[in-house]
């Protein structure tokens, strides 16, 4: 039996909830599906404070965000039902989702869909990659910021991007040593003031520099190290092996498009928005007439555009099913304001090229 | 090896209640708000699964239920992805070998 829903939303992190909310004060009813046990997405174990300004809720710490976005949800005039521990598996014509929960495949139609995945964590080729011992960045993030477990005592970090430097940072505030952080490029990735904390707790950083093969037999037990020149080639003869009993590999996000592509929406390749991406409208619906997307699912970002990404969609999707909020306008100029001040600077530059990719891909469709 | 994180300047852990769970039939103690996984991880367990082909050990990587590789048989259902699943008192958690399709 198939089950009617007026609104799914695909994903309870910042973009999911932030959708939801604007959902539900749009009267609209929602059905919110998340695979974890909680609500909250990736939030929930970013112990850092945000920057940005005061919209995207500056200043305030990553797990505060969560529990102030799911208390958002309790008084708006919408019904919202959630489900937690359930996964959707599959996506099809005429906005049909097969969930699996409680043991049990359940079937949902809806008139609309905002599918908030977000991102998985890429991987690294090397030899030994598989070893147990060697983790995503966000994956011990996990491990130790929610669960309160290090993954080890001697750790090394695989790229020097936002996330390599701040899990490194909370690896050491935690009590674990980061004996290097290693980094390809000949520059660091990430913003100078995560480099500049971790200098002074005497962590090295090393550009130019890889991780040739993990060590171990069951486990990771030591790596091996090794400069590249300016062609991202190896110089050999220059291999280190370090001890460690953990590497954590933080090389990049890849959008979770897989539903998208499963249900035909059409995607392009956008290396600055992290791969594959679903071709969306300056609505962020995608080719799918009723299915949008919000958050890295779209493009890898922070969670502050993702926040007001989904609540933009959240409008968007109300008024596509007929509820027009009273100042729609108004709101929807607020966040293109809002995402417009996110992306701008150097920092956004990526971002800005990759949609600008993105909508040359539409235009020539 | 994995271990509990004593001191920290933001996060509090220590109120957390035990949860007793075996691994393998061996009596082992969790942690309130654990995963099956990060449990594991605090015993000294990290092998949790091994590859189908080749029978390599893995470990869990992405935590949050995307990679696969930390799938064990739990209370006898298979394939449950401990990162995502949270620890229940008494729980038994086996290791499975590949896809586990012959154990049901």
């Amino acid at each position: 039996m198939i089950k009617h829903e007026e609104l799914i939303i695909i994903g309870g992190g910042p973009a999911g909830l932030s959708a939801a909310k604007s959902a539900l004060e749009a009267d609209l009813n929602v059905l919110l599906i998340e695979r974890y046990v909680r609500l909250g997405g990736q939030l929930i174990k970013q112990t850092h404070k945000f920057f940005g300004s005061k919209n995207q809720k500056a200043k305030m710490r990553g797990f505060n965000i969560a529990t102030l976005l799911i208390d958002g949800l309790k008084d708006a005039p919408g019904h919202l039902t959630v489900l937690t521990e359930a996964t959707v598996v599959g996506m099809y014509d005429e906005r049909i989702v097969t969930v699996w929960h409680d043991a049990t495949y359940k079937k949902y139609q809806a008139d609309a869909i905002i599918v908030a995945t977000g991102a998985s964590e890429k991987f690294l080729a090397f030899e030994n990659n598989d070893l147990p011992g060697i983790y995503g960045a966000g994956g011990v993030q996990t491990l130790m910021n929610l669960n309160g477990v290090l993954p080890g005592t001697d750790i090394i970090m695989v790229g020097s991007g936002n996330i390599g430097l701040i899990v490194a940072y909370q690896l050491m505030q935690a009590g674990a040593r980061v004996t290097s952080v290693l980094e390809a490029a000949p520059r660091i990735g990430g913003y100078a003031v995560h480099a500049s904390k971790l200098r002074r707790l005497g962590v090295s950083i090393k550009t130019r520099t890889t991780i040739k093969r993990a060590i171990g037999e069951n486990k990771v037990e030591a790596c091996e190290i090794v400069s590249l020149d300016d062609q991202w080639n190896i110089i050999e003869g220059t291999e280190e092996t370090i001890n460690t009993d953990a590497i954590c590999i933080a090389v990049g996000l890849s959008p979770m498009h897989q539903l998208l592509s499963m249900a035909g929406a059409k995607t392009s390749y956008i290396s600055e928005l992290g791969g594959l991406v679903p071709c969306v409208d300056e609505n962020n619906q995608t080719s799918i007439d009723g299915v949008f997307v919000s958050g890295d699912a779209s493009g890898i970002e922070e969670a502050s555009s993702a926040m007001v990404e989904g609540r933009f969609t959240g409008l968007i999707a109300a008024k596509k099913l007929g509820h027009v909020t009273k100042g729609f306008d108004k709101d929807i100029n607020e966040c293109r304001d809002q995402l417009f001040n996110l992306r701008r600077g150097p920092c956004g530059l990526k971002i800005r090229e990759g949609i600008r990719k993105l909508r040359e891909v539409n235009d020539h469709a | 090896m994995g271990m509990r994180i004593q001191n920290h300047p933001i996060l509090e852990f220590t109120e957390k209640k035990p949860v007793r769970f075996f691994y393998e039939g061996k009596q082992m103690v969790g942690r309130e708000g654990d995963t099956i996984a990060s449990a594991l991880h605090a015993n000294g367990i990290n092998v949790l699964s091994r590859s189908v082909k080749d029978n390599r050990p893995r470990g869990f990587y992405c935590a949050i239920g995307n990679c696969g590789s930390c799938q064990m048989r739990v209370d006898g259902v298979n394939n449950v992805r401990t990162c995502i699943t949270e620890l229940t008192p008494n729980m038994h958690i086996e290791r499975q070998r590949g896809l586990a399709d012959d154990q049901t």
